[in-house]
């Protein structure tokens, strides 16, 4: 698997660290009730296909970034850097 | 038809022509009482111990594949009771104490093969936590002997002791853990379920979940509709499709664990060997096959095959620890869809859903689980109550923060086990 980091270009997916769901982006207000909280560190859609996760590109230029990725085959259909997705509704 | 034997030399001498199918393959009927959907391992236990234990008979299990091809015929066939937190201790207790009479109890040879298992350690501290660990393990009724390096040695004198970044200090023996033919295992449970009228219903994919005004009331699936008051999810690798049918968002991420074998060799490896500071655990199949594997690939994943960075991790683990590995020639690898759950502890449980019920997120130790979560699950759909082995997998201790079994220490979070 390799991910095209918008920075850096095409590398291999080891360069990467993977933090998990994209839902990172989204975190529930520090007064959000509980139930906004354990959706928001528990609970995941964990589809079968396509995918958005949250990626550190920690052997490369640091930035953090949101892959469009297929967990069915591991085709990687888009990288985007975090800092231009937050806040977008998913 | 029971197998003996005595059975076994007759069957030779008559041309082997007396074996029957081992189950019946059997199309679905209008209505059960209660439908297993899932029929891997933990499924076809389930069944199993619903109509032994509780005299439930009245029961379907639904496959969308066939029996056996899901994870439990993925797996490493690894068989050990050695937890540490109260909830897994004594669950993983009960389900090794099941393994000891499970080919009796089932009548089929499941070649449980009680070989031991080693975890290694490599420093003062891993020492430290070995004891600690073992300790743990006695307390709870089981078995566990410290290994000091010429204890090591002895049992697997093939190792490299004094590899530079992790020598070996010595290990913690379960002489009780062993292996088991994991295709048997499904097989000797269905054989069991089907002979005790459990309908066992192959390429039947369930495709929804009847609910009326909160209460289960059957299935939708490729071969019709099936109605049931009582419905258990127990589909560990896509549990978050399954319960995504009845509503339900579950603190699952699907991750691939890739293992591998290699050409039949004559017996060398005795044990399970496992080198936690390398991610890599080691055993011998009766066939005569390396069976090996390491950690997760660690990105969500369904497709059931691996990338190449984890072979290479793998590997490179395998010729540190028994530079001995790199004359042996890999034949095959694969991937197993691990449901990874926030704190590495598994689900059985009741949901907000009366008559629905849910068995999930085994992470990487669904195998050695297959008897103990089938008593439990049975236990749970026949009586409505956990049983007392099981009693902490609960679903809602992420929500409420009570009771959560992290047994590697570092945070009930998606990406940390």
């Amino acid at each position: 698997m390799r991910i095209t980091c918008p920075i850096c270009g095409e590398r291999d997916r080891r360069e990467f660290y993977y933090v998990g769901d994209a839902v990172a982006l989204e975190r529930p207000d520090a007064d959000a009730p509980p139930e906004a909280w354990h959706g928001y560190i528990h609970l995941r859609d964990n589809p079968c296909g396509v995918t958005r996760d949250l990626w550190y590109h920690e052997q490369g230029c640091a930035a953090w970034l949101v892959v469009t990725r297929n967990t069915a085959t591991h085709e990687v259909l888009g990288v985007a850097l975090a800092s231009d997705e937050k806040g977008e509704a998913r | 038809m029971r197998f003996s034997g005595l059975r076994v030399l007759r069957e030779g001498l008559t041309g082997n022509r007396g074996w029957q199918a081992h189950w019946r393959d059997a199309t679905p009927r209008p209505e059960y009482d209660v439908i297993i959907i899932g029929g891997g391992g933990h499924g076809l236990s389930t069944a199993y111990y619903l109509a032994k234990n509780h005299g439930l008979t009245n029961v379907a299990v639904l496959e969308k594949g066939w029996i056996g091809g899901g994870n439990v015929g993925r797996n490493t066939t690894i068989v050990r009771a050695n937890y540490f937190l109260p909830g897994n201790s004594e669950f993983y207790s009960h389900s090794l104490k099941l393994w000891e009479g499970l080919e009796a109890d089932l009548n089929y040879n499941v070649m449980h093969s009680q070989r031991g298992q080693i975890s290694l350690f490599h420093s003062d501290a891993q020492r430290d936590a070995a004891v600690r660990r073992g300790n743990a393990m006695r307390n709870q009724g089981d078995d566990a002997i410290l290994l000091d390096r010429e204890g090591v040695r002895r049992h697997l004198p093939y190792l490299d002791f004094d590899n530079a970044r992790f020598p070996i200090y010595g290990g913690l023996l379960q002489p009780r853990a062993g292996t088991a033919r994991h295709d048997a295992v499904a097989w000797g449970y269905a054989r069991g379920a089907s002979e005790r009228g459990v309908d066992i219903i192959q390429n039947c994919e369930v495709t929804g979940i009847d609910i009326d005004r909160g209460k289960v009331t059957g299935v939708q699936t490729t071969r019709g509709a099936i109605k049931a008051g009582k419905v258990a999810i127990v589909v560990a690798g896509r549990s978050s499709q399954v319960a995504a049918m009845a509503g339900m968002r579950l603190p699952i991420e699907s991750h691939v664990l890739q293992a591998f074998v290699t050409e039949g060799l004559k017996p060398c490896i005795n044990h399970v060997v496992s080198f936690g500071m390398g991610h890599f655990y080691i055993s011998q199949s009766d066939k005569g096959g390396l069976v090996f594997g390491g950690d997760l690939d660690f990105h969500a994943s369904y497709a059931a095959r691996g990338n190449l960075p984890m072979v290479e991790h793998v590997m490179e683990a395998g010729m540190a620890l028994m530079p001995m590995i790199g004359n042996a020639r890999v034949l095959r690898s694969w991937g197993g869809i691990m449901d990874m759950s926030p704190d590495g502890s598994p689900v059985i449980d009741r949901t907000h859903i009366e008559g629905l019920y849910l068995n999930c997120g085994w992470c990487y130790g669904g195998f050695k689980a297959v008897p103990g979560s089938g008593w439990s699950m049975a236990h749970l759909v026949a009586t409505g109550e956990p049983h007392k082995a099981a009693a902490r997998y609960r679903l809602d201790r992420f929500e409420t923060g009570r009771g959560l079994m992290d047994e590697e220490g570092t945070g009930a979070q998606h990406n940390l086990h």
